[in-house]
């Protein structure tokens, strides 16, 4: 079991999440030709501009209205996207597997990004059941996604600290990284896929068309 | 928790033609515009939002409601096309009946929260393909149904036949005389340098404003014609109501009349929806990349009067006075600049709005909003008391629409909340500040 998920699952959930994005992109720009008005409109410059003023913490005005949110998710998704790349054991198991490695972040620094991964997953799950306005649009595939974001970080940190058993923990914790992996096509986790190009849009049709700005 | 109150509006063009529906119908016509019509956007948009609310904060509606939840743009969203989609169109009437109500008096179609989502999801148009399934069901608020085989009939909004438009120009061609010797509105002038458009409403309702264009286009010296024939109504209820066949139909011949006439360019009047559809929603449904003839908004038009001198301003308008910013000649074509430039030339004591430019609020007129008849007054009276609060805080006396639908609902918000404002379209401020000169005056 341990060797299965050390091993062979950790090549098909990175197969499933390479091949799978490839696809959920491809699809869509196949899509996107039927939908006649997408590709015409496509501008480079006001992509980049749109996408630039989306990526800078407090760049458009609805993060300066909501200051609070805006920290928690940008200190989230740095910290989701980050942390597992730039994580010491992480390249050390690349590293004897493919004999390649990088920069890994130094020990407590990733423990801290980890932390805020777990802490924003518990605040995310706080405001949606607190506010109204979140609540009323909340499925249970919503905190099915929260979790399934929320437990890789949760398995990771338990195991590092040596807080329960540690087979055990470091078992679950692969598992649960390769769920997210997998999850991340064929979930609304694609978001993370599609980004920018829903921005690049939005943003050609502001600025190529309207002659406006989008944030 | 945001469930809606009870609502009680009667409205024959919903509450009649349900009643009609079978399931089968309901299910081969949400399928038909599922799968036929869209594709990308309307996939990735779904898959892409998380959920998140964050677009609430744009919504006057939401606002207005003391932040109900249901009024939140993904709200509505959620109330119906998620619905829709995860029920695989398996939805039956009196669900119909709520999207029609949600869709057409509910969401201005103003584009503001696409600015305040996170991945730039546009849920004006999840709600437009809501109102195009709608449109197909025939579940349309009656008024706006009616604007709309107006269009379709007559090519014009409100069943103007074409005698009546040419003896309404001819009459305010006489009443312009009165004022400018020598001010006229010519009719079918081929090679002119300009074709001036309006809406329907304008012969109808608001005649003096094509008096007023005669006085303006004398005293600026412009070469300028109007078509007797169809073509002249830049309006387009369709491409609210859903009915892009029709809507099709209003732009080519719009462009068509241009064309006839061998004109340079189509000016039109002070109308947000108009430009929208002649300058976007039109050509695209067309296939039109951009307008085959330059076409510029008044507020355009004014500012190049203006800046280039050809009108001058004698003495300023005194009062103090404000602007509502069009969402869809300023979201819709950064007008906004024009716009304060036009209103600091010709007025002594501006008073800017806040929130302004792209993030003003919608008047909750637009978007076939106020089209949909008296029976939906109150929703946009309680859907829009934060532009009750926006423009009370200018303290100005006037507020200055440069769009139609924005003067009829900014007068409704101005009347039902009480402010004691003035409402008026930029060319009358201009008509009483423009300095006419001796010769060419009556």
């Amino acid at each position: 079991m341990y060797e299965f998920v050390r091993g062979p699952l950790v090549w098909i959930s990175f197969i499933v999440f390479f091949l799978g994005s490839l696809y959920r992109i491809v699809a869509m720009l196949w899509m996107a030709k039927k939908d006649k008005v997408v590709y015409p409109y496509l501008s480079l410059k006001y992509s980049l501009r749109s996408l630039l003023h989306w990526v800078i913490p407090f760049g458009s005005r609805n993060m300066r209205k909501q200051p609070e949110m805006t920290i928690l998710t940008f200190a989230f998704h740095i910290c989701l996207i980050f942390t597992p790349i730039f994580l010491m054991p992480h390249i050390i198991l690349i590293q004897q597997a493919w004999k390649i490695s990088w920069w890994a972040l130094p020990k407590i620094v990733a423990d801290i990004m980890t932390l805020i991964v777990i802490i924003a997953c518990i605040m995310f799950f706080i405001r949606r059941i607190t506010n109204p306005t979140v609540k009323f649009v909340t499925f249970g595939s919503d905190y099915a996604l929260l979790l399934i974001a929320f437990l890789p970080f949760f398995t990771g940190f338990l195991a590092y600290h040596h807080l329960l058993p540690y087979k055990i923990l470091s078992l679950l914790h692969m598992v649960c990284g390769e769920v997210m992996l997998m999850a991340i096509p064929f979930t609304r986790l694609s978001h993370m896929l599609f980004f920018p190009f829903t921005r690049a849009y939005m943003g050609s049709e502001f600025g190529a068309v309207r002659n406006a700005r989008d944030w | 928790m945001g469930e809606p109150a009870e609502k009680l509006v009667i409205d024959p063009g919903i509450d009649e033609t349900i009643k009609k529906l079978s399931p089968d119908k309901i299910e081969a016509t949400i399928r038909k515009v599922l799968d036929k019509e869209t594709a990308a956007r309307l996939k990735v948009y779904l898959d892409t939002c998380v959920h998140c609310g964050l677009c609430a904060e744009a919504c006057h509606y939401y606002l207005s409601h003391n932040r109900d939840p249901y009024y939140s743009p993904v709200g509505k969203v959620k109330q119906t096309l998620w619905e829709i989609v995860r029920r695989k169109g398996k939805v039956d009437a009196s669900f119909i009946k709520n999207c029609s109500r949600i869709a057409y008096t509910e969401c201005n179609v103003c584009r503001r929260c696409s600015m305040y989502c996170p991945f730039g999801i546009d849920m004006a148009y999840l709600l437009l393909v809501v109102r195009r399934i709608c449109n197909f069901l025939g579940v349309v608020p009656q008024y706006l149904q009616d604007t709309v085989n107006s269009h379709a009939v007559t090519l014009n909004q409100m069943w103007v036949k074409q005698d009546e438009w040419i003896d309404t120009l001819q009459w305010q061609e006489e009443d312009a005389q009165d004022e400018v010797k020598d001010a006229r509105i010519p009719i079918d002038k081929e090679g002119a340098e300009i074709m001036y458009s309006v809406i329907g409403p304008e012969p109808k309702f608001l005649a003096q404003l094509l008096g007023n264009i005669a006085i303006i286009m004398k005293v600026a010296n412009i070469d300028w014609t109007m078509p007797s024939f169809d073509g002249w109504d830049n309006s387009n209820m369709a491409m609210y109501s859903g009915d892009f066949e029709v809507m099709a139909r209003v732009e080519r011949k719009h462009y068509e009349a241009a064309f006839k006439l061998k004109v340079k360019k189509i000016v039109m009047g002070e109308c947000g929806h108009a430009f929208r559809g002649a300058v976007y929603d039109g050509p695209k449904w067309l296939g039109w990349k951009h307008p085959p003839i330059p076409l510029i908004h008044a507020i355009e038009f004014y500012y190049d009067l203006l800046s280039s001198g050809k009108i001058k301003v004698a003495k300023k308008f005194p009062d103090p006075i404000t602007v509502q910013d069009p969402c869809n000649v300023v979201r819709g074509r950064g007008l906004g600049e024009k716009l304060r430039y036009i209103m600091r030339a010709t007025c002594e004591d501006f008073r800017d709005v806040s929130p302004r430019f792209e993030h003003n609020y919608c008047c909750c007129a637009g978007g076939g909003v106020i089209n949909c008849g008296p029976p939906w007054k109150k929703t946009r009276m309680e859907g829009n008391r934060v532009k009750a609060e926006q423009l009370k805080a200018t303290g100005a006396k006037v507020v200055v629409t440069p769009c139609h639908n924005c003067h009829s609902g900014i007068e409704d918000i101005v009347n039902y909340y009480k402010l004691g404002m003035h409402v008026k379209f930029f060319s009358e401020i201009l008509i009483e500040v423009m300095d006419i000169p001796e010769a060419l005056r009556a």
